[in-house]
Parts: C-alpha cells; sequence; structure tokens
C-alpha cells in the first residue's frame, strides 16, 4: 500500500474515533462543541507518557482515554445544568479553556506544539478503530443504549417511564469525553506532533458537522460522516489534479463539504444513516437471501 | 495616561464586538437560533469592499470609489444573509420528536460559515490584504488621549443602531411581529403574522449589522483576510453571553466589557493567558447564571 493510501486511511480511522466522541453525546441528545477539548487532553496526556516516563502505547492510549474520560465525568455535572445553545457554548468554552492552558504549560511544548517519538503505524490506529466501533455498536445494542435512545427522542417522556436521565446523560457525556482521548492519543502518535492551534475551534466545528450528517441514530452514522469528511475532500484534490482546468476544485473542497452539510440538513434532518434506511436494508438483504 | 489610553483602545475593539454580540443576540433571541454564519458575513462585506476598491484585486478588482464598495459590502453580506435564512431557519419545522433536532438550523449556518469562508479563499486566496480607505489615518487627540476616528465611529454608531432596534422592536408593527414569533413561533402564524416574510427581517437586520462591523474592521486595523471573523465572533460570543441571550442592551454592555478586558489583559499579562479567565468566566456564567449579567429578558423563552 502506497503511503498517501495508508496516510488517508489512519487519518480515516482517527478521525472515526474522534466521532464517535461527539456521536455519544448526541445520541443521548446533548450538542457537544468541544471534541477539542478532550482530544487534547488526550492526546497531550499520552504525549507526555510516552515522552517522559517511556510508556509503550498500548498503555499509553487507554490511559490517555481515561484521564479524558475522568476530566469528562467531573466536567459533566456543571455542563448538564445547561440545554440546548447554553450547552453549544458551554463546551465550546471548556474547549477553549483546555487549549488556554495548555499552551501555557511551557514542559508540554506551550504554542510550539509537542512532538513526540513514539509512533502508532496504520495497524495499530485500525484496530484501535475497529475496538472502538464495535464498542460503540455492542453499547448501542444493550439497556443504556436503549436509554439514550429514549433520552435522544424525548427527554419528558423518558424520565416518565423510569429511565434514569442523569446517569444516562453523564455515562454518554463521559465514554464520548473517553473515546476523544483516545482519539487524541492516537492522533499525536500518528503525526508524531500535536499543538493547540491546529486542534482549535475549526476542528471541534468539523466533528460536530460530519457526526450530525452521518446521523446520530445508529453507530454507523458518524462512521458514514467520517468517510464523507475524509474522503471527498481528498476525491476532489485528486480530481484537481487531472487538467488545469479543475484545478479550482483543489481550493474548494470545503465549500462542497459545507453545502453537502446544509443539504443533507434540509433533505435528511436526521443524517445520511438513519434507523429506517438500516432497517430498508436488512429488509431488502433478507428477501434476496430468501428468494 | 498609559492605562487610560488602553481603556479606550479596549471601548474601541469594544464597538465592533458590540454590533457582532448585538447581530448574534438578536437571532438568538428572536429566533432561538446560534447563527454561525455571522463571522463569514462580516469577513465577506469586509473582503467585498477591499476587492472593489483595489484595482490589483484578482475577482472584482475595479478599483471603485470607497463609498459604493462600503454599499456593496454590506449588500453582499445582506444578500448572503437572506441565503442563510432560505435554507436554515425555514428547516428548522420539527418533522420528527427528537432532542437534537433544535440545532440543525446551527448545524446548516456552520456548514455555510465553511462555504462562504472557503469560497473567499478560493476567491482570494488567504494573504492578509490592506485596506486603503479615507480618514483611516486621521485620529482626534483628547486631553493627550487618542481617538481613531472609525474606531469613534463605530462605537457611536453601535449605540444609534441599537436605539433604533429596540425602538423598532418596541414600537412598530414589524416589531411587534417579530416579538409574537420570539414569544411563540406555533402561535404566531395563528395570530395572522406572516411568518416566512418577517422571519428574513431578522435576517436582513443580522447581516447589515454584521457587515457594518465587518467594514468598521477593515477602516480601524486596515488589514483583512478570510479569517478576521472567527477570532472577532468568539470574543463577541463572550460579550453576548455576559449580556444575557437575547437581551440586545446586554450585548453591547458585554461586547464592550470584553474588548477592554482582552486589551487590558493583553497589554498586562501578554496574549496567550487571556483565554482562561475570558472563557472561565463566561464557563461559570453560562452553567451558574444562564440569564447572563442583567436577569431576565423577556424575548428568547421558547425551547431552551
Amino acid at each position: 500500500m502506497s503511503g498517501y493510501m495508508s496516510g488517508i486511511l489512519a487519518q480515516l480511522a482517527i478521525n472515526i474515533v474522534v466521532a464517535y466522541s461527539v456521536f455519544l453525546p448526541a445520541a443521548a441528545g446533548l450538542l457537544n462543541l468541544g471534541a477539542a477539548g478532550f482530544v487534547l487532553i488526550g492526546a497531550y496526556a499520552a504525549g507526555a507518557l510516552t515522552l517522559k516516563t517511556g510508556m509503550p502505547l498500548f498503555l499509553a492510549v487507554p490511559l490517555a482515554g481515561l484521564a479524558a474520560g475522568l476530566i469528562a465525568f467531573i466536567v459533566s455535572f456543571p455542563i448538564l445544568r445547561t440545554r440546548g445553545v447554553y450547552m453549544v457554548l458551554a463546551t465550546f468554552a471548556f474547549a477553549e479553556i483546555v487549549g488556554g492552558i495548555l499552551i501555557n504549560i511551557p514542559q508540554l511544548g506551550g504554542a510550539g506544539g509537542l512532538a513526540v517519538v513514539a509512533y502508532a503505524g496504520l495497524p495499530v490506529v485500525l484496530t484501535s478503530a475497529t475496538v472502538v466501533v464495535a464498542f460503540v455498536a455492542w453499547l448501542l445494542a444493550t439497556r443504556f443504549g436503549l436509554a439514550m435512545r429514549a433520552v435522544h427522542d424525548d427527554e419528558n417522556v423518558a424520565l416518565l417511564f423510569g429511565t434514569n436521565l442523569r446517569l444516562t446523560q453523564v455515562a454518554a457525556f463521559t465514554i464520548g469525553g473517553a473515546l476523544g482521548g483516545i482519539g487524541g492519543a492516537l492522533l499525536v502518535h500518528q503525526f508524531n506532533f500535536i499543538d493547540v492551534q491546529s486542534t482549535g475551534v475549526m476542528f471541534s466545528i468539523f466533528v460536530l458537522l460530519y457526526v450530525l450528517m452521518g446521523g446520530t441514530q445508529t453507530a454507523w452514522g458518524p462512521v458514514a460522516g467520517a468517510l464523507f469528511f475524509t474522503l471527498v475532500p481528498e476525491g476532489l484534490r485528486q480530481v484537481a489534479q487531472w487538467t488545469p482546468h479543475l484545478k479550482f476544485l483543489e481550493s474548494s473542497r470545503y465549500i462542497v463539504f459545507g453545502a453537502a452539510v446544509v443539504l443533507v440538513m434540509m433533505w435528511r434532518p436526521e443524517g445520511l444513516v438513519t434507523r429506517t434506511l438500516l432497517e430498508r436494508i436488512y429488509g431488502f438483504l433478507l428477501r434476496r437471501s430468501h428468494a | 495616561m498609559q492605562t487610560l489610553q488602553q481603556l479606550v483602545n479596549g471601548l474601541m475593539l469594544g464597538g465592533i464586538l458590540a454590533f457582532v454580540a448585538v447581530a448574534f443576540t438578536l437571532t438568538i433571541g428572536m429566533l432561538n437560533f446560534l447563527n454561525f454564519t455571522i463571522p463569514a458575513l462580516f469577513m465577506l462585506a469586509a473582503m467585498t469592499l477591499w476587492a472593489l476598491a483595489t484595482p490589483g484585486a484578482h475577482v472584482l478588482g475595479f478599483g471603485l470609489h470607497w463609498l459604493p464598495a462600503v454599499f456593496a459590502g454590506v449588500a453582499v453580506a445582506v444578500g448572503a444573509s437572506l441565503l442563510v435564512e432560505r435554507f436554515t431557519y425555514r428547516f428548522m419545522k420539527a418533522k420528527y420528536g427528537d432532542a437534537t433536532e433544535h440545532a440543525l438550523p446551527l448545524v446548516s449556518s456552520l456548514g455555510f460559515l465553511l462555504m462562504f469562508e472557503h469560497l473567499v479563499i478560493t476567491l482570494w486566496g488567504t494573504e492578509p490584504q490592506r485596506v486603503n480607505l479615507p480618514f483611516a489615518e486621521t485620529d482626534v487627540r483628547l486631553g493627550g488621549l487618542v481617538l481613531g476616528v472609525p474606531q469613534l465611529l463605530s462605537l457611536v454608531l453601535a449605540f444609534v443602531l441599537v436605539a433604533a432596534l429596540s425602538a423598532l422592536l418596541a414600537r412598530t408593527r414589524l416589531g411587534r411581529a417579530l416579538r409574537a414569533i420570539a414569544e411563540n413561533p406555533t402561535a404566531a402564524p395563528l395570530m395572522g403574522i406572516e411568518v416566512n416574510r418577517i422571519v428574513p427581517v431578522v435576517f436582513l437586520i443580522t447581516g447589515a449589522l454584521a457587515a457594518i462591523a465587518g467594514i468598521l474592521y477593515a477602516a480601524s486595523y486596515r488589514t483583512v483576510t478570510p479569517f478576521i471573523g472567527d477570532a472577532v465572533a468568539a470574543d463577541a460570543i463572550a460579550g453576548m453571553v455576559l449580556g444575557g441571550l437575547g437581551n440586545v442592551w446586554g450585548a453591547i454592555v458585554g461586547g464592550l466589557f470584553v474588548g477592554m478586558v482582552k486589551v487590558l489583559a493583553i497589554s498586562w499579562f501578554g496574549a496567550e493567558i487571556e483565554k482562561i479567565p475570558v472563557w472561565g468566566l463566561l464557563l461559570a456564567i453560562l452553567v451558574f447564571k444562564p440569564t447572563g449579567l442583567f436577569g431576565h429578558t423577556k424575548i428568547g423563552k421558547g425551547k431552551f
């Protein structure tokens, strides 16, 4: 496999892991515009562990996830007091604070960013992403997944039916934070570098966009969103190289992404992959196999 | 004197922030919609002004006189804002019971933000561009304090326009219709209010406010890039939260306050540290006193 292909695959795998960090709260009806915060925590925690203590990756990545999860758990209580637009702003403020703190720690490279030595190759990243997808798919199939779905669809009715609203939302937010930390840990070791500037507001915006675009009803939505977000810009970049007339596509690939987001929100407000869509596909496949 | 001058500078930056904060707070108060296209509209107006007034610009470089260029900049931003209305707010109507559904326009507006920013990058590139406007270099000296004319203008304009806006909301038929939509978007059409004709007015005002702020920014700082809106919008959002979401006068005070805090923090502690107190304070307000510093407002008590 060429270096270019494996680079894109690794990016895709990391994007998928990060997508689940926003997906889990969203699946419980919580909008998180602070993905960058948890990714930064995980990246700096794992980077510091491998760099300063020489800890192997298979320990550092889960530990970074735990650290981010712990912080997510602590901040979930104040943040879950807010709702709607207020919650979007609160998570956004949280990510800004994390970035503001990290940039002022000279031991972690400050504004210059953190360069690490340990390298997470494609096999590591792909395995981690597969484990995360399987974990989330399993989680949604449990009773807790059902509770998240109920809370997502209607908080009040879920409460009436005896769902523990607070527990469900805190758990979704915490596990989401932990997955963000794992994504960050993979990110820093794939690129051997992380800095606060490049993992800022725009990063959080992109993640939230491709998760909601993919759909928050099923575990496959974030995969679809990350696929679209990673592959469409790359595809346009490839097409742009065919002839000079198509050169404009190279810089316009985010225009296409933005337009796609707007159109999906108009026509498929629940995202590209919905429960109904999957049921139809399953039904179709079943009928085919019986015939 | 040094500190006083810094305070004055902060007040000037605050004038621009106040504009943007009012634009944000108006859409939230009226429509429950956090409109993330505002930074893009801000930037669009400033970039259009630069392109039209500069003969060498890659696209639209007509070398116009600055006055028509200013009007064209505002017109482009307002047009873009109306386009945003057509593709975001119209689709806010709940079709399925769903807790994240109210966020759909927000998400679409983020899509538009991406589109507008990268459209401008495609057209004109990412380099900082110099804007030449008359009276940009003229300063007024007042007892040892230096006041820039564009900054002074933005401060005065902010107060005048918001006063006009308040009067519009409080006294006119249109204002009453807008307040009715803010109060209850479901009942408003039953009272004979044509929501689809009234709501664009909010976007028109928002676009105009963001555009004027962008042009005042270009006049004050004399440099524009496709990214000028982002930092300004983040600070303006901070100002809006301070003043309370949906509170127009609160947004002005909040915007001015954030402008001053920013300038003072940078001159006292350096640029990197200011994020922590500003966003920490913001998070605390959001969590413990989400109505802002000035208590409840009548508008914007819909779903949230």
